[in-house]
């Protein structure tokens, strides 16, 4: 059969349809062709976000917190990356042998890591911060829902010995305490991101394009000296034990730049492991507690006696019969002396020679003084908590308070405050700023307080006190001459004084060209003395004299049992 | 004029060819660079990993230990300082 004379065609159709199925088609077409012209011409970033999303990927660049240095490059603190176990509880499904395996490998209890593993939770942290190999062996398990994140942590190689200095960052990586504060914004860094193209195994084949760059910690180099700083610590802690004392601190400052070479306090702890911290560990006694300083002030009334002109270091006073009466109020030598000289006065810390040179100043010139030395004011070198001390103004003194000010009762100092002030003796006259970072171009010349022929006469009366005769004989280094005043206050508590001790010390040698200003407080000594001479003085003793050997300094003094090389040049045999 | 077509098309081809060839190289190029930057990353934590293991065995509260228990090492008394002058 022909298909021409197939019955369907035999009626002849409609000119009408054809048109009509054209039409249809025709519009569709054209609907197609104009839905594609919309798609890709006018509304196309739609699409290309879609199609991007596909194999684009932005990527965290993280950034590491800055190294920080001792001034000879010894690391102090340093990030490295860890891991942090973390899982999803339901997904979690571990026959008891794994659990006990994950258990052993992250240093936790089976039991614990059920039980964490029960919790109502979609995220829970198993183990934060353990070391990446550790990791490595817990996904070789292939343990299913547990997860891994990259972290930073913190390390401490000197642990407790400069624990205060350096304080700790908390879990976010941001300074907590001491320098790590101090210094935030320099050591902290800033993380960046970027966009790259990723093929389907995963690998970056193109750099689209850098969303923020990452800004990397800067390393910070210290002023500290990391053999100092364990040399003061070794010794603080040594003395403290042996003098079953409370508390203490040890400051060590090179006297030409200002730099903060040591600093170390006790009680502390170690920033490595902080699980079981209490207040007393945590607190920078040095920066943050304030104590009478005693004696160790009288060298600063003298010292302005001296500058004004009022007394010459020999001129005679009369300190007999070693207590003197100001109202109500007396004031008693330790031991009554009879008519000494200025530098005598020093030399037995004499209270009532003191107090009557204080008598004669006027109030707002012993204020000015005491300020310019920056007692009553924080250093402002950025630790968290830094005490100001107690400097009452001038115009609500009574005669009384200027004469216990002048041996430093009823003003109150931080040990860094104390061993920053006598850089007016260990300089000549002059006061620099202290500082935290490594200074290389010291300056040369400082804040004056007192006039260069006042800073020399009382070194050599601070030299008087170190040695027999003198309140500290103890404070002796061999072979270098040292200065120095000791300072033995009785305690306030509730606003009385108790009969507990605050024994300090504060020295600097070489005499001939000093170079270290060393600071020592010992609190609450209980056993074998409570005077600065027998408990403070030592600690000074040892830390100066191995500080100063490690450093190289040249002995300028040789005393007995120092012996001295005569070198004789070898004779050339004939 | 069909020559010069044909010449044409041949050569838009080889271009063609080119680009996706150089583009291949791109690629591998930068993937390359990714991993040495991986590498280099690793190596820094090695080395930040060793400068903390050093700094730990380097400790100054630890050379002492050893030097005092180990070794029977002690600093010189005053009498054993010999200075030797300049």
């Amino acid at each position: 059969m022909r298909v021409s004379r197939s019955p369907l065609l035999v009626d002849r159709l409609p000119v009408w349809r054809a048109r009509l199925v054209l039409g249809v088609l025709l519009a569709g077409s054209l609907a197609l062709v104009g839905r594609s012209f919309y798609l890709q011409g006018i509304h196309k970033d739609f699409l290309i976000g879609k199609g991007e999303s596909r194999y684009e990927r932005v990527i965290e660049m993280p950034a590491t917190r800055g190294r920080i240095l001792d001034r000879n490059g010894d690391v102090l603190a340093i990030s490295t990356p860890v891991k942090s176990v973390w899982a999803i509880p339901e997904d979690a499904r571990l026959t008891p042998a794994q659990t006990r395996q994950l258990a052993t490998l992250i240093d936790l209890d089976a039991r614990e890591v059920t039980r964490k593993l029960a919790a109502e939770r979609d995220f829970v942290y198993l183990k934060r911060q353990i070391a990446p190999d550790v990791a490595t062996r817990i996904a070789n398990l292939k343990l299913p829902g547990i997860h891994f994140q990259n972290e930073y942590r913190r390390y401490y190689p000197a642990g407790e010995v400069a624990a205060h200095m350096l304080g700790f960052t908390g879990a976010e990586d941001a300074g907590q305490e001491g320098i790590e504060l101090a210094l935030n914004g320099q050591l902290a860094g800033k993380s960046g991101s970027r966009r790259v193209i990723k093929d389907r195994r995963g690998q970056i084949v193109e750099d689209v394009e850098s969303i923020h760059a990452p800004q990397e910690g800067k390393d910070t180099l210290l002023a500290l000296d990391a053999k100092l700083q364990y040399l003061a610590y070794a010794q603080l802690k040594q003395a403290i034990a042996e003098h079953k004392a409370k508390a203490g601190g040890i400051v060590v400052l090179d006297a030409r730049s200002g730099e903060v070479l040591a600093l170390a306090n006790l009680p502390t702890y170690n920033p490595n492991n902080r699980s079981k911290l209490s207040g007393a560990q945590l607190r920078n006694r040095a920066f943050t507690d304030t104590f009478e300083p005693g004696s160790t002030f009288k060298p600063f009334t003298v010292a302005l006696a001296l500058d004004k002109g009022q007394v010459r270091f020999d001129t005679p006073i009369q300190t007999a019969p070693g207590k003197l009466t100001i109202g109500t109020a007396t004031i008693h030598d330790a031991h009554p002396h009879g008519v000494l000289s200025v530098a005598q006065v020093i030399q037995k810390s004499s209270n009532v020679g003191v107090s009557k040179l204080a008598l004669n100043m006027s109030y707002e010139d012993m204020w000015t003084m005491f300020d310019s030395l920056g007692f009553g004011q924080p250093l402002k070198l950025g630790f968290p908590g830094e005490a100001s001390g107690r400097l009452r103004p001038w115009k609500r003194w009574r005669q009384i308070e200027q004469a216990t000010m002048s041996y430093g009762h009823g003003i109150s100092v931080t040990l860094i405050q104390l061993a920053r002030a006598y850089q007016v003796f260990a300089r000549n006259g002059d006061l620099v700023p202290l500082s935290l970072a490594r200074v290389d171009a010291p300056p040369a010349v400082g804040m004056r307080v007192f006039s260069e022929q006042t800073a020399r006469e009382m070194r050599a009366m601070l030299e008087m006190a170190v040695q027999p005769g003198g309140t500290a004989p103890k404070a002796q280094v061999a072979g270098y001459r040292v200065a120095g005043k000791t300072g033995t206050a009785v305690k306030l508590e509730g606003g009385a004084y108790t009969n507990k001790y605050v024994s300090a010390f504060v020295g600097f040698a070489p005499v001939s060209d000093p170079r270290l200003i060393v600071a020592v407080m010992v609190d609450e000594p209980s056993v074998g003395g409570y005077y600065g001479g027998e408990v403070a003085a030592p600690v000074f003793s040892s830390v100066m004299g191995s500080a100063l050997r490690a450093l190289g300094v040249p002995p300028d003094d040789t005393p007995r049992p120092l012996q001295v090389a005569n070198i004789v040049p070898p004779k050339e045999e004939m | 004029m069909a020559r010069v077509n044909l010449i044409l098309l041949i050569a838009v081809l080889l271009s063609a060819l080119a680009a996706v060839s150089s583009n291949h190289r791109a690629r591998k190029l930068v993937t390359e660079f990714e991993r040495e930057q991986e590498r280099m990353r690793a190596l820094e934590v090695e080395w930040g990993q060793l400068q903390l293991e050093q700094s730990t065995w380097a400790a100054h509260a630890r050379v002492e230990q050893i030097a005092r228990d180990k070794l029977g090492m002690r600093p010189p008394r005053a009498n054993q300082i010999i200075a030797i002058q300049p």
